[in-house]
């Protein structure tokens, strides 16, 4: 046990308390959450600054609308659900389909309308908000992931999750889902995980339950190896996320739509350490680095540099 | 720089604390742990008489000071009987009266005493100078006695308490004269009478006298009867005196209980009564003792104390002030062992109502409301309820279901039932409602395990919040709560693993699947 924890502390592995302490209450003041609490208000931020995001259909604030809902989603196909103020990816309804007056959901039940009616009072009544407050419901355009992930991901939508330090990508995993997750990209509920090299932009190690994993559990995919399109313009895309929301310590989350290409999905103001596991390696060695670069540079592919000089130091002293 | 702040304000509220503690274990006596007991003296007077159909009333001499002695509680046991405590002419007394009664009537008087301890010195009252008494007309041959003897001591002694104690010897010789024959007359020297009888002479020589009655404590006296003592003052204050021997002061185990030659018992509407007096000795909490030092010195800190409050306030806080207790599990087990709880202080919450129930039974219905509450809240989900008519429909479910299992359980025979009464319902809601939103998000594994959670944190706050030290401590030191709140502030700048990080990221350091090697 003892040997262990020095163990993880050499390897500089986070723990939860050193990530609240150390990072998130100096980096992240509280005023700025509600900037990333409220995906609304993400949202609005993110097409000010000319950052792709998924379109909004519509927003329905007070029980009373929730039955408008058809209305918002008429002429479409397929449309998601999800309250403003969710977090850990709960309470959002995916809906791949219409048939006749029943919605098809990602895992092929069909609801009635007044099924998705309740769903949405429940997200109104903040069964899914932090804290259990009164909450909106988000209906949004349903990204349609690009082919790349077929292969590795149950039904719902694979994201990319960058963690951004002081404006500099620090450590990103591919996440994916599961049929233990529901479809659901987050990690705790059961989803892969697959660290990604920053570099290159291919997955290596993959963590499921948080533990090491090198298959798919539910196809027997191998999961390492898998190179992602258009690396440096996702990690650009995360890096400028920084002037959204001037957090220290950022989780961002992407999707590579087929179409459309990356959109930011959420931002997260107290993103969680499996990333460590799913790289295979603790945060700490990366974020002093960061730390120690000053002046940290104000665009963001300069930032985006700095993470790239550290990781070809690391490889250098790795081959050495 | 925070971190020296916090350490210091945790090292300053430590020493606030103990500081404060040490002054209240050493001025007051309290003491550190549950059971250091302190003998306790329990003097009983049992008053008898026949009573003659009319309206009686018991008018009877209680202690007021008690000498070396400090009271703790007094009681009086009396059935049918109206009660009056007052003072008169100085004098502490208790009336007791009733419109009718019959046949042979019982009344008791219960005093509890502690010896005074050494460092409780009683401010000594104002010198009060007393105008001397009328010197008593004798008769012969008493008079000539009197003065013969009298005049003797004079010439030998220096001060009225010298002059006292050689009267005193002279008068309780062993081969006494004529003069002290005179003076004796066959009186029993262990009597009132004899005392009344000393004061009498020494008021020919000027001096004041009066009798002190006390009773002598020894353990398990029955029928015992009051001890008469001799008092005297030489102008600015009283000094006992042994009527039998002429040594001054008091006997150690002297509890005063009278001062002057009223009758201890009056009784209007009585005949045949008596008045007897039964010592015992017993262990007493020593908080008790405290308690009562403090009320008798009115002292500051005494004044700080939690039992100055009433009796129901008491036990309001004897669990309020271990609620910090609960959350110092809470704590731990959240920040430094990582495991999951429904809500921060719902473990505690929980961890109450076993005190209402006994933690076997409080578990048992812990799950069986729970899971009962869960199977009715996901047949809800299929009614398609909005939020807060759901959560109150639960609640509904959760009463009724108590009524019938106190129900069945008073069928059965088991009183325990009835206790769930006190359960706290609406955690009870709230548990069922979090849990099942877990359930359906993140799996009944999940929910399982924040519920299990809950349960062990819950269980293990109830040990720690009934632990009678602790308790003790808090309840006679709720000062030092502030030595919890300075844990509390160092735990909150705790940043190493939490012990079950410490397995969730076994694989980072120990993985055997590891293809590609960790980075340094």
């Amino acid at each position: 046990m003892l040997s262990r924890i020095r163990k993880l502390k050499e390897a500089g592995v986070v723990g939860i308390n050193n990530r609240n302490r150390g990072y998130i209450m100096p980096h992240n003041p509280r005023r700025l959450y509600a900037r990333v609490d409220d995906k609304v208000e993400t949202k609005r931020l993110a097409i000010a600054a000319g950052i792709a995001v998924p379109e909004l259909y519509g927003l329905i604030k007070v029980v009373r609308e929730a039955k408008d809902f058809a209305r918002l989603v008429d002429g479409r196909q397929d449309f998601v659900v999800k309250p403003a103020h969710g977090s850990g990816g709960k309470g959002i309804l995916v809906i791949t389909d219409r048939r006749r007056d029943m919605y098809v959901k990602g895992d092929g039940h069909a609801l009635s309308a007044a099924e998705v009616q309740h769903h949405i009072e429940n997200v109104l009544g903040g069964v899914y908000s932090l804290g259990g407050q009164p909450d909106q419901a988000i209906i949004e355009y349903r990204v349609k992931f690009d082919r790349v992930f077929e292969q590795v991901s149950y039904r719902g939508v694979p994201d990319i999750r960058v963690l951004v330090y002081r404006g500099v990508p620090a450590m990103a995993m591919l996440r994916l889902p599961t049929r233990r997750s529901d479809g659901r990209a987050n990690l705790h509920q059961g989803a892969v995980g697959a660290g990604i090299d920053m570099l290159s932009g291919a997955t290596t190690l993959a963590v499921c339950q948080n533990r090491h994993i090198v298959e798919h559990p539910d196809f027997g995919t191998a999961l390492g190896g898998l190179v992602i399109p258009g690396w440096p313009q996702l990690l650009l895309l995360a890096a400028r996320c920084q002037d959204l929301a001037p957090l220290g310590y950022l989780g961002v989350d992407m999707v590579l739509d087929a179409e459309l290409g990356p959109l930011i999905l959420e931002l997260n103001a107290r993103p969680g350490l499996g990333i460590q596991i799913a790289n295979g390696r603790g945060l700490r060695g990366t974020l002093d680095y960061i730390d120690a670069v000053a002046p940290l540079p104000g665009e963001a592919s300069a930032r985006v540099a700095v993470m790239q000089d550290y990781h070809k130091g690391l490889r250098t002293t790795a081959r050495a | 720089m925070k971190r020296l702040q916090a350490t210091i304000l945790a090292l300053l509220v430590t020493v606030a604390a103990l500081g404060l503690m040490y002054a209240k274990i050493s001025r007051l006596g309290l003491p550190l742990l549950p059971h250091q007991l302190q003998q306790v003296w329990s003097v009983e007077a049992k008053i008898e008489f026949d009573a003659s159909r009319h309206a009686t009333v018991v008018d009877f001499d209680i202690p007021d000071k008690l000498g070396d002695f400090v009271r703790l509680d007094e009681y009086f046991i009396s059935r049918g009987y109206g009660l009056h405590v007052g003072i008169r002419h100085h004098d502490r007394r208790a009336e007791w009266s009733t419109r009718q009664a019959r046949g042979s009537q019982r009344l008791y008087y219960r005093l509890e005493a502690v010896p005074q301890s050494d460092d409780e010195t009683v401010d000594p009252p104002k010198p009060r100078a007393l105008a001397p008494p009328l010197a008593p007309v004798y008769a012969e041959p008493l008079a000539s006695a009197i003065q013969d003897t009298l005049g003797d001591v004079r010439d030998e002694s220096a001060n009225v308490f010298t002059f006292v104690s050689q009267t005193l010897v002279k008068l309780n010789a062993l081969t006494p004269g004529d003069n002290i024959m005179v003076i004796r007359e066959n009186l029993d020297r262990a009597s009132e009478q004899w005392v009344g009888r000393l004061i009498y002479v020494l008021a020919g020589a000027g001096i004041n006298a009066r009798m002190v009655r006390g009773v002598l404590l020894e353990d398990r006296r029955a029928s015992q009867h009051l001890t008469p003592w001799l008092e005297v003052h030489n102008g600015s204050r009283w000094e006992g005196f042994d009527p039998q021997s002429g040594n001054r002061g008091y006997p150690d185990n002297f509890l005063r209980w009278s001062v002057g030659d009223e009758p201890l018992l009056h009784i209007e509407g009585g005949r045949n009564y008596g008045v007897s007096f039964s010592v015992s000795r017993y262990a007493k909490s020593p908080t008790m003792v405290a308690r009562a030092r403090g009320v008798a010195n009115d002292s500051l800190l005494a004044s700080t104390m939690l039992f100055n409050l009433p009796v129901n306030t008491q036990n309001v806080y004897r669990v309020l002030l271990m609620v910090p207790f609960g959350a110092l599990v809470v704590a731990f087990m959240r920040t430094i062992v990582g495991l999951p709880t429904l809500g921060t202080f719902m473990p505690i919450l929980i961890a109450i109502a076993f005190r209402e129930t006994e933690l076997a039974w409080g578990m048992a219905l812990f799950v069986l409301i729970t899971s009962a509450g869960l199977s009715l809240r996901f047949y809800l989900e299929r009614l398609q309820l909005l939020l807060v008519p759901r959560l109150c429909s639960v609640l509904v479910l959760v009463v009724l279901l108590m009524v019938i299992i106190s129900l069945a359980c008073g069928k059965l025979g088991i009183d325990r039932g009835f206790s769930i009464a006190l359960f706290p319902i609406v955690i009870l809601t709230m548990v069922i409602e979090r849990m099942s939103v877990i359930w359906e998000e993140s799996g009944p594994g999940q929910a399982l395990k924040e519920g299990l959670g809950s349960l062990s944190v819950a269980v293990l706050g109830y040990l720690v919040m009934k632990n009678e030290y602790l308790t003790h401590l808090v309840f006679l030191f709720p000062e030092s709560l502030l030595i919890l709140l300075a844990v509390f502030i160092l735990m909150g700048r705790y940043t190493g693993y939490r012990l079950l990080e410490v397995a969730r990221f076994k694989d980072i350091v120990e993985s055997p699947s590891s293809d590609v090697k960790p980075h340094p």
